[in-house]
């Protein structure tokens, strides 16, 4: 039972893959694929309910233990994960029936869909670092035919950018993991922690740095982010919430589980530098968001900004910043995915992405004005949005801290985003339209996306409404606070 | 393609069903012996590349069983399966089972692991013989 709960958030969008492969016309294709979206959140809730009575769950796969075999683990953090992808790829789904922006669903729009899924899933599930990496390789693979998808010369430029930055990072990791298990014969995430005792931390640095760079392009990080606002914009709209959403948030579950779990007698100066970074990235990201009008630009550079929060959470290395970077990952997924949603729908109904040639929009539409108000302002982390209960929590551990430089960063980079968010506002919803037209272009199959977008809505209300369960679970993973507590309960579980 | 070689045509007729039973020879030997899933795919995508070579890609791609995509998606779905039968066996995913079948002379073993190395072979073959047929088939467009 529990072996078919761990396989499934990468069995069961792999089979759903294959199924839309073999599956000859395009209505049974699209029921397969809802049915797989489907029965992936059932399990995925199951998961966290399993976790949520028994703990952490392992299975070492083929019945062979580590340091031989591959382990598949899921506590709190990957049970949560594993939910929120489920969700994310099901609405994803359900929006791509609308005529906001669809992706061409002709050929191998499914299976590849489904095989990034089966991708981020088994990211989260894994226990092995090496595994990890196939993962990631697997996630590259299929975003590479995502973007590549209709092969115009803009998807063909993209994915080129996508590529290159992406598979330095991805050789990167190989290279960390090689030199790993060199020193330590090791490639479990327990055992690894095992084997890095606090005593010669800094033998461990070069190795942990190098799988920080990888990780750090992953999550589209500062100085390595230029991949990202070049190749998102290209995508249609379903895909471009599941990229935005999922996929460098994956980079910084990789990170965060490396800091919390594998490594967290890692050398003070690893956090000094992370911290720095996460500065830079926040500040930049926001900058590039004022700078840009294409909607899609603004929020891609918010993504930037917003994974400096992240990483702001993993350098303080505390126990409740660690649950504040979980909350805040889950957060931002459901709503940046649905900013994107939103802006996919501002589009198609008042024609461009440009903010420079749509406005409007509030006289005609006050409900899309109210949704996208949610999920902006929740972003920019206003009361009671699940945002602020984030943002709250590592600033507050910020400042426990003493990294006061590192704050008022964060809350700098708060009132930048709030400034560009209001800048898509009002230039989409409220100030007149530049051309004069006043009617907007209905859409044709307006339900699933509205249907899609107010899922992820109540699901930021939810989340800024009731934090604590979600909270309490997520502290879970991060139970132990003193480190060397924490690495004997990972150690036990090793043997 | 123009200019065919007749010697090549009528010599990959006869080396093609070969190459496909060394194939499968090399799949079966796998488990104990050198060979497997992943080794016989790749001879079986040679018997693809002779076929592409001397008739040309419309015929190679006619030679991979089901197409490449199907092949290839099956073969992933066999792998797959081969790991489901554990857990009916209350074992880890993947845990690979075995059945010692006695035919009087000797005893046969077949076990999920045979599954999991066709599963190998398919998406070998169908993966890097659909690669392969479309790589050379650009040349053919730009050559007449």
């Amino acid at each position: 039972m529990i072996s078919l709960l761990l396989t499934a958030p990468f069995l069961l969008p792999l089979a759903t893959a294959l199924l839309t492969v073999l599956v000859p016309s395009g209505g049974a294709r699209k029921g397969v694929a809802f049915g797989g979206a489907l029965a992936s959140l059932l399990v995925a809730a199951c998961l966290v309910a399993e976790v949520a009575s028994e703990g952490v769950l392992r299975v070492a796969i083929g019945g062979w233990e580590a340091p031989f075999g591959i382990e598949l683990v899921a506590d709190a953090l990957s049970a949560a994960m594993v939910l929120i992808t489920a969700l994310v790829a099901l609405l994803a789904l359900l929006f791509q029936e609308s005529d906001a922006d669809p992706a061409e669903t002709s050929g191998y729009f499914h299976p590849l869909f489904f095989v990034l899924i089966a991708g981020v899933g088994g990211t989260f599930v894994t226990g092995d670092l090496f595994n990890l990496y196939v993962w990631f390789e697997v996630m590259l693979l299929s975003a590479l035919g995502l973007l590549a998808f209709g092969g115009r010369v803009r998807n063909l430029d993209a994915t080129v950018k996508y590529f290159v930055l992406n598979a330095t990072g991805t050789l990167a990791f190989l290279f960390a993991v090689a030199f790993l298990y060199a020193a330590t014969g090791q490639l479990n995430f327990a055992a690894l922690a095992e084997a890095s005792r606090p005593d010669d931390a800094a033998r461990w640095l070069p190795f942990v740095s190098l799988l920080l760079v990888a990780f750090l392009v992953k999550a589209g990080a500062f100085p390595v982010f230029s991949w990202l606002p070049a190749s998102y914009p290209v995508l249609p709209a379903p895909v471009l919430a599941l990229f935005a959403g999922l996929l460098t948030k994956v980079g910084v579950y990789a990170l965060l589980r490396t800091a919390a779990h594998v490594f967290p007698t890692a050398p003070v100066i690893f956090f000094e530098i992370l911290g720095w970074l996460s500065v830079f990235t926040m500040i930049v990201g926001a900058l590039g968001a004022i700078y840009h009008y294409d909607v899609r630009r603004i929020l891609a550079f918010h993504i930037v900004s917003q994974v400096g929060y992240m990483l702001f959470g993993i350098a303080l290395h505390t126990q409740g910043a660690q649950v504040a970077t979980a909350f805040y990952v889950l957060h931002h997924i459901a709503a940046k995915s649905n900013l994107f949603l939103l802006a996919a729908v501002v589009a198609r109904t008042a024609g461009s992405y440009d903010l420079r040639r749509i406005g409007g929009l509030y006289a005609a539409r006050p409900g899309l004005a109210l949704l996208f108000l949610v999920s902006a302002l929740s972003m920019v982390g206003v009361p009671p949005l699940s945002g602020f209960w984030a943002k709250l929590m590592l600033l507050r551990e910020g400042i426990a801290e003493g990294r006061y430089v590192w704050t008022a960063a964060a809350l700098l980079t708060g009132f930048l985003t709030l400034f560009s968010m209001m800048k898509i506002w009002f230039a989409a919803f409220l100030e007149a339209h530049p051309a004069g037209v006043d009617a907007p272009k209905p859409l044709a199959r307006a339900t699933p996306a509205y249907a899609a977008i107010a899922c992820f809505a109540t699901v930021t209300i939810a989340l800024g409404l009731f934090p604590e369960p979600v909270l309490e679970f997520l502290a879970r993973a991060f139970g132990a606070s003193d480190p060397t507590e924490a690495l004997a309960s990972l150690a036990e579980g090793a043997r | 393609m123009k200019g065919r070689i007749l010697v090549l045509e009528v010599a990959a007729r006869f080396l093609h069903p070969l190459m496909m039973a060394a194939a499968v020879w090399v799949l079966l030997r796998g488990h104990d012996l050198p060979g497997g899933g992943f080794i016989g795919g790749l001879v079986a995508v040679c018997a693809t590349a002779l076929v592409s070579v001397a008739r040309g890609a419309e015929a190679a791609r006619a030679s991979i069983p089901l197409g490449a995509p199907r092949l290839t998606a099956i073969g992933v779905g066999l792998a797959a399966t081969s790991g489901l039968p554990a857990l009916f066996a209350d074992a880890p995913f993947l845990t690979h089972l075995w059945v010692e079948l006695p035919l009087g002379f000797t005893q046969l073993s077949i076990g999920t692991p045979l599954l999991f190395d066709a599963g190998v072979f398919a998406v070998v073959f169908g993966a890097l013989g659909g690669l392969l047929v479309s790589i050379l088939a650009i040349d053919e467009e730009e050559a007449p």
